[in-house]
């Protein structure tokens, strides 16, 4: 039977560890919204020793590219990529410090061992329900690489927003 | 014959984009429900709840399905007694779109130099138009305003002449497992079956189109991929996929190319007939 926290965001390595595969977690608080490109870019700055936009540590990364809010609107539709696509950059974001993942579909090996070392959680959201999702957010804002249009990084903050535990700190795959 | 101004098709294409993008198709919002009673998972359960909100939610509030407002494909059947007036065709689909995409905000996912700069054309055009001349005064125009969570997990095998209905099975099976989890299911499944590479993999996104009822063998197929439990949001559970069709075309005697197109649930197809 699965169990329901509401958690606010940094979550503590208490807090992830005592979420298991399959719990809802309703997630309040700021996350980082970014896709492809601004994790290729990331990883080229981390690899070249450079100066990042964002503060890793303890973050939460929502793999995201919402459609832009209407003229009075705070958000548009906002939901999950695909995050399998990311799996190559995510164990140096997450040996940098990123603790908490949003996105949907499976993790390569590779990541959940970096979720295993670290202590990491990845949380899942259906896609494809991106009015419904909109409700539980609040804000949105452009943090870094505007030139990538709908792929730059975005400052989300989010309100209840309903996620499972795809997989958590033990590596457990729901 | 009969004269037509292409801007009646950039207006037609402008309201289908606009209408796959916020409101669910009444057939596809059927299967869902009708599929919904089936699943069995608290987790399903709940997920198959939150597609069926959020389809209320889009279509009242007019916010789009899904955030990834896709990339639109475009089939157009032009009666050949039909003579086109104004803009050139791929202009006149183009403008549609361009309008609908700008005006309702919705998001700008194309990139020109693919391989290169990957530059957002900031209209979501170009489309992916395909057309046909068939007989009639009459054009019919669908559009499948299409995400890439689901166009990514397209597969194309050729197969040898030889092979049996069970292997085609195999192939759809070995796809859904590998592929099904990140396209966003419950699925809608196309199956191109024939003609060749290129036309098989059209083939089985034509045959989402009209969703018409499942034959016995598509009936078969889809309890099969169901059998999988990779269920709605791929967190488990008794429905994977909600319909499944196939669509054949004669090929050649040394071959068959099989395609399978994994559309998400939001499976955004609208039609209309200019007359």
């Amino acid at each position: 039977m699965s169990r329901e926290y509401y958690l606010n965001l940094p979550l503590t390595e208490e807090e992830r560890t005592s979420l298991k595969a399959g719990d809802k977690a309703f997630i309040s608080g700021k996350v980082y919204g970014m896709r492809d490109q601004a994790h290729k870019k990331l990883i080229e700055i981390i690899e070249g020793k450079g100066k990042l936009p964002i503060n890793l540590l303890n973050s939460t990364i929502f793999y995201v590219g919402p459609t832009p809010p209407k003229p009075g609107e705070k958000v548009g539709a906002i939901g999950p990529t695909t995050s399998a696509r990311m799996d190559p950059f995510t164990p140096l974001l997450i040996s940098n410090g990123m603790k908490v993942m949003i996105g949907k579909g499976r993790r390569s090996k590779e990541v959940i061992e970096a979720i295993k070392i670290y202590k990491a959680i990845y949380l899942v959201t259906p896609g494809g329900i991106s009015a419904y999702l909109s409700q539980f957010v609040d804000d949105i804002r452009l943090v870094a690489f505007p030139e990538l249009g709908p792929e730059a990084i975005y400052k989300l903050i989010l309100n209840r927003f309903p996620t499972f535990v795809g997989i958590d700190t033990g590596g457990n795959n729901l | 014959m009969k004269i037509i101004d292409t801007l009646i098709i950039t207006n037609s294409i402008e309201e289908l984009c606009k209408e796959a993008n916020y409101i669910l198709n009444p057939k596809v919002t059927a299967l869902i429900e009708e599929a919904s009673k089936k699943e069995t998972s608290s987790i399903g359960q709940e997920v198959f709840s939150q597609i069926l909100l959020n389809t209320n939610i889009s279509r009242k509030k007019r916010i789009p399905l899904c955030q990834d407002t896709g990339i639109v494909i475009v089939f157009i059947e032009i009666g050949q007694g039909v003579l086109l007036k104004g803009l050139p065709l791929e202009d006149a689909v183009n403008l549609g779109v361009r309008r609908a995409y700008t005006a309702s905000f919705f998001r700008n996912s194309m990139v020109k130099d693919p391989i290169g700069k990957r530059i957002n054309t900031l209209d979501n055009t170009p489309s992916i138009i395909h057309t046909k001349i068939i007989p009639g005064e009459k054009i019919n125009i669908s559009v499948m305003v299409k995400g890439f969570g689901s166009e990514n997990a397209t597969s194309l095998k050729m197969f040898p002449p030889t092979i049996d209905k069970k292997e085609v099975e195999n192939f759809l099976l070995e796809t859904v497992k590998e592929k099904g989890a990140n396209a966003c299911p419950p699925l809608f499944i196309g199956i191109g079956i024939g003609g060749t590479a290129d036309y098989a993999i059209q083939l089985s996104k034509e045959a989402l189109l009209s969703l018409e009822p499942m034959d016995e063998w598509e009936m078969y197929l889809l309890e099969s991929v169901n059998k999988l439990r990779i269920g709605p949001a791929g967190l488990g559970g008794d429905i994977t996929s909600v319909y499944l069709k196939v669509k054949t075309f004669p090929t050649h005697i040394a071959g068959l190319p099989i395609a399978i197109n994994l559309n998400c649930h939001v499976l955004r197809v609208r039609s209309l007939v200019i007359e």
